[in-house]
């Protein structure tokens, strides 16, 4: 397997804190590679470089093989990445299909068309109805986005980010704050999905993590301190130290 | 039909029907008071593009209502006292050089504008419209702010804009072709994303849009609408001052947009419609309170130059207690 992804040397501070520290990473194409970390690791100062919200004041960043360490984001996504939010960032006002649309509007390059309803499209209808239906939202579709749960919102990420066809999909904590039957769903979801897009998860939830992954990454203050299959990880001391802490 | 597409249509109707049948029955007034209602709800529906639509508070609109309003003034200037050729008396052309300034002056301070957001953004309009508007008191040649007297109005073929009628059809018309214009923008793919970017503009531009450019845009579409609705006026008013670009009109633009309601295409004419009839009338009743007010106190006092109190009053009411403006108000009920 070729690396889709690979992070070499990655450094960013805040004042005087490094929230991410000489971090060398590298996802394979095809694989769901999971970053797990304690609060406070850089998980979500990571995933903005990735996705180029923020600079890195060191390091490259390499997609496709080509360096993608200063694309502007809207770039980015043009080059084949996708991400999904940890805090739900929906466009609330609109429905739940106009925000799948408007990805699948996103997939066809620019929308300077200003005569055609863009509601009244089928090829962007039916493409955003498939995709509700994958995640199981079909029901809501004509509903405000505002109006759905929690864990919907959450559905809807995903169907964003699979909106995309990207071939890179960056799922920043898509169980946070998910009950633990909302948490099974959305693994359910994950594992229909895996396989047939490459997929960088950064997760809070464990028993999700080890369900899922084929390798995980271990981040502890901004510094990528193992990396491995599930039972690797599970097996080995430096990461139970770090992140279950002492009484592990 | 939803009931705010109904109410739209009634005030349309109303707007087409009630104006030529005062001006037939004696009453040119009202149809003037139309003709200018019309002309500024087309300035409105404009800006509603950007600012309801688009999310961008632009405090600086009637800049483009002044820019449009002097591309019809300058040349009928020197058509007059220097006998450049006719023409400079062509509506054509006047309405040509009206919409192509006020979308190169949106293109370059929209470039420089949008780049902020919020407070500075609605400053920053602002200061733009301003800087039109002491440029336009420094030049003495075209009156400076004193103001300018339009000779001859546009000359447009089948029209004669000296007929009241044909001036206010003209408005009318162009009324209508600007919010079909704005409905169709705002329901294509561009205004989905105009709109997806009012609503979570990092999420627009991380799915892959460059919103910057989808905002310029509107900004530049917007702008130019309101350079035609100036020409308009220029013709409807045939005296030009800096005045029509100060900032107090930019905020009067503003208020229609969200006293009618902002994110419906209806709503910027029914804001004109109340805003001009409202001040009407308030000016109306406070001269009639003038008489006995004065045999009460013994002196004369000028209540009618103080409509704006009432009236402000109001507008804080509504603002504050009437979501989503009168259209809200009347169309309840429906999402």
């Amino acid at each position: 397997m070729a690396a889709l992804l690979e992070i070499k040397g990655l450094n960013k501070s805040f004042g005087g804190i490094k929230a991410t520290d000489d971090l060398t990473l590298s996802v394979e194409t095809g694989e769901l590679h999971a970053v797990i970390g304690p609060n406070g690791a850089g998980k979500t100062t990571l995933i903005s470089q990735l996705c180029g919200l923020q600079r890195p004041d060191s390091g490259t960043v390499l997609f496709k093989g080509g360096d993608i360490t200063l694309v502007p984001p809207h770039r980015r996504a043009r080059l084949g990445m996708t991400r999904s939010y940890q805090i739900t960032s929906l466009i609330m006002e609109m429905s739940v299909i106009d925000n799948i649309a408007l990805a699948v509007q996103a997939r066809e390059g620019h929308s300077f068309r200003f005569v055609a309803p863009a509601r009244g499209d089928r090829q962007l209808r039916d493409r955003a109805m498939d995709l509700l239906r994958r995640v199981g939202l079909e029901e809501k579709a004509e509903m405000r986005t505002v109006a759905l749960s929690h864990g919907e919102h959450r559905h809807m990420e995903i169907a964003i980010a699979l909106a995309s066809e990207a071939d890179l999909m960056l799922l920043d904590e898509p169980m946070a704050g998910l009950g633990a039957e909302e948490t099974r769903a959305m693994v359910d979801l994950l594992n229909g999905i895996k396989r047939q897009h490459t997929i960088l998860l950064i997760e809070h939830d464990m028993d999700a993590v080890f369900a899922l992954a084929d390798r995980i990454s271990v981040l502890v203050y901004g510094h990528i301190i193992a990396t491995g299959t599930p039972e690797e990880i599970r097996g080995n001391e430096a990461v139970q130290h770090a992140y279950l802490g002492e009484e592990a | 039909m939803t009931r705010k597409s109904l109410i739209t249509l009634v005030v349309m109707a109303l707007l087409a029907i009630l104006p030529p049948v005062f001006y037939w029955t004696g009453n040119a007034f009202y149809l003037d008071l139309a003709t200018r209602l019309t002309i500024l709800a087309i300035a409105a529906v404009s800006l509603n593009l950007i600012l309801g639509y688009g999310g961008m508070i632009s405090f600086g609109h009637a800049a483009y209502l002044g820019l449009g309003a002097y591309a019809v003034g300058i040349p009928a200037f020197h058509w007059l006292y220097d006998g450049i050729g006719d023409w400079a008396t062509n509506g054509l052309i006047h309405i040509g050089i009206a919409v192509a300034v006020s979308a190169i002056f949106a293109l370059i301070t929209g470039a420089i504008c949008l780049r902020t957001r919020g407070v500075y953004f609605i400053m920053i309009t602002m200061a733009f419209a301003q800087m039109v508007y002491y440029l336009i008191v420094s030049i003495e040649h075209y009156g400076g702010d004193d103001g300018l007297v339009i000779d001859t109005r546009s000359e447009l073929p089948l029209l004669n804009l000296d007929n009241p009628l044909h001036l206010f059809g003209l408005a009318y018309v162009s009324l209508v072709v600007a919010m079909l214009l704005v409905n169709m923008i705002v329901n294509s793919r561009f205004g989905m994303v105009l709109q997806a970017a009012k609503g979570n503009n990092e999420r627009t531009v991380t799915l892959g849009f460059n919103t910057y450019l989808y905002r310029l845009t509107a900004y530049v579409i917007s702008g130019a609408m309101a350079g035609y609705a100036g020409a308009l006026l220029g013709n409807f008013t045939t005296f030009i001052s800096p005045e029509m670009m100060d900032w107090r009109a930019s905020g009067e633009l503003m208020f229609m947009v969200i006293l009618g309601g902002a994110t419906t295409i209806g709503g910027p004419v029914l804001g004109a419609a109340a805003f001009i009839l409202l001040e009407e009338v308030l000016v109306d009743t406070l001269g009639w309170l003038e008489s006995p007010l004065h045999s009460l106190l013994g002196t004369e006092v000028e209540l009618s130059n103080f409509w704006h109190l009432p009236f402000g009053l109001l507008l804080i009411v509504i603002v504050l207690y009437v979501r989503g403006g009168l259209m809200g108000l009347l169309g309840r009920g429906e999402d």
